[in-house]
């Protein structure tokens, strides 16, 4: 269970507050207008912004202060998420081990991790050399590795086709199912939402509000996410 | 020997140790040039160590700043290679020792009888010019100062950088008097640039950049003798040229002072005196002329000599120094 | 933290013992405040020159792809690598009244050209930092990823909306860092400034400290002098420091970039970077050819002595590069958060090299025998020298760097030795190579400034030269000025390429 407790965030005058619970292996989205702080959010839960106030706890252990890399998480961002100088295989060992030293055991792995993601064959290969979907698999093979309970997604597959992101997105759903992830997306697509997660956080007006049912919060949407859907 | 110094370059530390011997080390503080295989360090070594049962060690570089900065636990026992131009604040530390040498035969066109500078070398300061470009030399220092400004272009060296720099301010000063500014101010036209040394002079001279140097009379020597060139010669002028020994001096504080006065011996020895002049092209301080290698018997001198005394130099720089800069801001 | 308190005690301290020494400071005269006038104008000339000129240089360069190019790029910071009195020697051979130019203008009935002078030393310092200035600009342009000039093609731009949108932005961010350097270079000018100035007219701040020292002995005055630089310098770190903006292009997909025709423009501006790029080649190469025509063939005759002091100098040369890296990196990872830091790295640049050897020796002198320290001092002076320049070529790279990837590797976990091997060190692997070019070349051609720390035994390919020189062996130097410049530019090169092969992308 992760616990956004009182948590305050501010931001020169932007200022948000989160005050709710997300279950185990719930899969949640962040919608609201852009600029209302879903990415922001993230970052504070991921642990690159301090919150000016309240505590962030994971199945009731305080994570506020701990450093992102020791987390219970893994996050994938919009961008940047393999080091374009490295091969895939050491991107991907830096999951298993942040000192990117790794065995026969840990190679295997690696192996059957991109074969989980369709990039069998590849480790070889250095992400300039892939399409966008195949560096979003790859990131996502990492997340595998990783192990982590909780997943964040700040709009990793915004930049790809209709067709891919439905794709991925449901490879993230069948990763996630399998391995009970908790995972919190942030989208600007209601229909990634409708897709991925079955509940939705509305982050608007300076409010991150308890999450509710993805279908009728979408279908009957309060006025400030109605402005924004459109509609 | 090669060996030895491709790692002492490496591991100066090493090499300090590796010298310390049985046989008591007499430490003496040179120029830089002054130790090079091409000074005349590496001779007067061998030369001393075969009379002395010692090791004669030099520490090549900064001399007279070193010393003061360093004072009473300065490690030399003598410092060689020392111009007038410091020897009176080298005089005022008290540091340095009477050489305690008979200078009343020394064979030099200036009586010396400066109880605690040694000198062991000598020239004069002369204007050095190519007698295949410069078909127009000045005859006199007048000449150079009237000579219309595109004349000839000289190179000379900053005065307060350099011995030979400082030298040509009170050379001015001794001709010309209150009239130095106004010599500048004619002289100034044809100076080609003002370098920080004499190498950076003497090469842009050698390099055809310049018609004229201001270097030594004994310089043409070189020239005749190393490259068999006899082009490069030093403009004679009859009013006088300035006289520059080179000094040699013992310290108070040494703990070999039998051995460092043996020094000072050695220095007025035939031996030395023998080979300084084409180890440093200049006239040695005591050498009857006969004994001099031909080419310098030959060189032509001047008739005068000009010297200011230490005291009367040491007074005059700091306004010689104030009419040349004033003369070249014009 | 050490890395910038060891190069404050050796600036600062040094600067500290002396003024102490000398029972405090003492005033200035009139001749010292015109030193100081003539410095700062100089010096700001001669950046301001170098940068303008620098632009179209490094533009042309940026858009242009012709066989030989990397070749030329490295070429062309050979003047920035010379060892000051060869560079003179060179300049001298192009510019002077019996060089090359005014052989070729005198057919013509112009009247000749005088290289001495302010002028001249304008043209001097213009010589050895276009090479700087023109690399910083270029790593600038090459820092601007592929993907911006896709887009910018895309959109339709030509030329001038890309000077517009992206060059200009680029420019605004480089710029006060070159002008910064190539001032702070200019600053410290003893032989150049001396050699071709002409006269007391173009004396420099370090010139009179030079004077203070060994023509009046008065280290109060030189300390004086010495607080005078150090303040115009730092003062010169805060207005440029003001200045700069971190340049906000993101990261990019590390993809080769190769020009797109469109952005670069039609015939008249390949006629244009052409020009530049032949004038700029001209005039840094000649005075470079102008060496090499009167010392190789006296290669032949050098005399052996010249090759241990050959196998010193690279000994020292690649130690003292160890040691610029080791301070130089961890100064430029603290110094893109902290501002100490950026300054503890420029301060070696503000200091008179003269101040700090006096001062080191004052200090050491108690303890042990200073010639003892001839090595350390040789090693430590040279490193130092170099630190600002590799601080300053390393710290754009990391805000780069830490731009892209520090969310990332803060999300693994990723930190420490694994960091520094697995990002810091491939991600800079072309900076650190510069850089190590760099010092080495500095270290190669320096002349140990710190005579007072020398012991007679470890001579230099520099010291050998000069003494030679000193020594009426006028072509013999020559010769060793050629042997000088081929290794001093080898080494770079190797380094500098070393850093390319390096590089991961």
């Amino acid at each position: 269970m992760l616990t956004l407790d009182r948590l305050t965030l501010t931001q020169g005058d932007f200022r948000l507050d989160a005050d709710l619970t997300i279950q185990t292996g719930a899969r949640v989205a962040l919608i609201g207008p852009s600029g209302a702080g879903k990415s922001t959010l993230l970052s504070a839960i991921a642990g690159f912004l301090p919150p000016a106030s309240g505590r962030i706890l994971w199945q009731g252990e305080d994570i506020t202060a701990a450093p992102p890399g020791e987390r219970p998480l893994s996050i994938l961002f919009q961008d940047q998420n393999l080091f374009p100088h490295l091969r895939l295989e050491t991107n991907l060992a830096l999951g298993l081990n942040p000192k990117g030293k790794i065995d026969a055991t840990d190679r295997a792995r690696i192996e059957t991790a991109l074969a989980r993601v369709g990039l069998e064959g590849m480790e070889k290969r250095k992400p300039g050399a892939l399409s966008g979907g195949q560096q979003s698999r790859a990131g996502l093979a990492r997340t595998l590795l990783r192990g982590r309970p909780i997943l964040l997604l700040d709009e990793p597959f915004a930049a790809l086709g209709p067709a891919l992101k439905s794709e991925m997105l449901a490879l993230v759903a069948e990763i996630a199912r399998e391995q009970g992830t908790t995972v919190l997306m942030v989208s600007h697509d209601p229909e990634d939402a409708r897709a991925l997660c079955p509940q939705t956080v509305l982050v608007a007006e300076g409010h991150a509000h308890a999450p509710q049912e993805t279908g009728p919060l979408l279908d009957d949407p309060p006025p400030a996410l109605r402005d924004y859907l459109g509609s | 020997m090669k060996t030895h110094l491709m790692l002492a370059g490496a591991l100066s530390l090493i090499a300090t140790m590796a010298a310390a011997e049985d046989k008591p080390v007499l430490t003496v503080y040179a120029p830089d040039y002054f130790t090079s295989e091409w000074g005349p360090g590496p001779a007067i070594e061998k030369g001393f160590e075969a009379t002395c049962d010692c090791d004669l060690k030099f520490v090549a570089g900064d001399v007279l700043p070193r010393i003061l900065l360093e004072g009473d636990k300065t490690r030399a026992d003598i410092a060689i290679g020392l111009n007038t131009d410091v020897t009176a604040k080298a005089r005022a530390t008290g540091l340095f020792a009477p050489h305690n040498e008979d200078t009343s035969d020394l064979t030099m066109p200036v009586k010396w009888d400066d109880p605690i500078f040694l000198p062991f070398d000598w020239s004069e300061l002369a204007f050095v010019y190519d007698k295949t470009k410069l078909k127009t030399p000045p005859a006199s220092f007048q000449d150079l100062l009237d000579a219309p400004d595109d004349a000839y272009k000289i190179v000379i060296e900053d005065p307060r950088s350099s011995v030979a720099g400082l030298s040509l301010l009170l050379w001015v000063k001794d001709i010309y008097g209150d009239k130095a500014e106004e010599a500048w101010t004619k002289i100034a036209p044809k100076v080609l640039t003002v370098t920080p040394g004499w190498s950076e002079a003497y090469g842009m001279f050698t390099d055809g950049e310049a018609d004229m140097v201001l270097s030594y009379v004994t310089s043409p020597a070189y020239h005749i003798m190393a490259e068999e060139d006899d082009s490069k010669v030093a403009a004679i002028f009859p009013e006088g040229h300035y006289f520059t020994p080179e000094l040699v001096a013992q310290l108070k504080t040494s703990k070999h002072p039998e051995l460092a006065q043996k020094f000072l011996d050695y220095v007025l020895s035939p031996d030395f005196q023998g080979m300084i002049a084409t180890a440093n092209w200049s006239f040695p301080a005591k050498l009857p002329k006969d004994q001099l290698p031909e080419v310098f018997q030959n060189l032509p001198m001047p008739d005068k000599t000009l010297y200011l005394g230490e005291t009367e130099a040491e007074k005059l720089r700091g306004p010689a120094l104030d009419e040349w800069q004033r003369a070249f801001s014009k | 933290m050490l890395a910038g308190a060891a190069l404050a005690a050796l600036v600062l301290g040094t600067l500290a013992a002396v003024t102490l020494r000398a029972g405090g400071l003492t005033g200035l005269r009139e001749t010292d405040l015109a030193a100081i006038r003539f410095t700062l104008w100089q010096a700001a000339a001669s950046a301001l020159i170098s940068c303008v000129l620098a632009i179209p240089v490094a533009r042309a360069l940026h858009r242009r792809r012709f066989a030989g190019r990397g070749l030329l790029i490295s070429l062309l910071g050979a003047p920035f690598i010379l060892p000051v009195i060869v560079a003179v020697f060179g300049l001298i051979a192009v510019f002077g009244r019996r060089g090359l130019v005014n052989a070729a203008l005198a057919p013509f009935g112009i009247d000749p050209i005088s290289i001495y002078g302010a002028q001249g030393v304008i043209i001097a310092h213009v010589f050895f930092n276009l090479p700087l200035a023109t690399r910083m600009i270029l790593h600038g342009w090459e820092a601007i990823p592929a993907e911006r000039f896709r887009l910018a093609a895309t959109l339709g731009f030509g030329p001038a909306e890309v000077t517009r949108h992206l060059e200009r932005p680029m420019l605004r961010s480089v710029l006060p860092g070159a002008f910064l350097a190539i001032f702070l270079v200019c600053l410290t000018s003893f032989a150049v400034a001396l050699t071709l100035g002409g006269g007391p007219r173009a004396t420099t701040v370090e010139l009179a400290i030079y004077q203070a020292f060994r023509f009046d002995f008065d280290m109060g005055r030189a300390a004086s002098l010495a607080l005078v630089q150090v303040a115009i310098s730092v003062a010169a770190l805060l207005v440029a420091a003001r200045a700069t903006l971190p340049s906000s292009f993101g990261a990019g997909h590390d993809r080769r970039a190769t020009p797109i025709p469109q952005l670069s423009g039609g015939a008249d501006r390949v006629a244009f970077d052409t020009l530049a790029i032949l004038l700029a080649a001209v005039f840094l190469l000649l005075p470079i050819g102008a060496v090499f025509a009167r010392g190789l063939p006296a290669l032949a005759d050098l005399p052996e002595m010249i090759w241990p002091a050959t196998l010193t100098s690279l000994v020292i040369a690649l130690a003292s590069t160890m040691i610029t890296l080791a301070i130089a990196l961890p100064l430029a990872l603290a110094a893109t958060r902290q501002r100490w830091a950026e300054i503890a790295a420029m301060l070696p640049m503000t200091a008179s090299s003269l101040v700090m050897g006096t001062g080191a020796f004052l200090i050491a002198r108690p303890f042990v025998n200073p010639t003892d320290l001839a090595l350390p001092m040789v090693l430590l002076t040279n490193a130092a020298l170099s630190v600002p320049f590799a601080t300053r070529i390393l710290m754009p790279e990391i805000r780069t760097l830490q731009a892209d990837y520090d969310r990332l590797a803060a999300s693994l976990g990723l930190r420490g030795f694994a960091r520094l091997r697995l990002l810091t060190v491939p991600r800079l692997a072309r900076p650190l190579g510069f850089s190590a070019g760099l010092a080495a070349a500095f270290s190669m051609g320096d002349l140990g400034v710190i005579t007072l720390f020398s012991d007679g035994q470890t001579r230099t390919l520099p010291l050998a030269l000069f003494q030679l020189m000193g020594s009426y062996r006028m072509d013999q130097a020559a010769g060793a000025a050629s042997l000088l410049l081929i290794l001093t530019f080898a080494l770079f090169w190797a380094l500098d390429r070393a850093g390319h092969y390096a590089d991961p992308r």
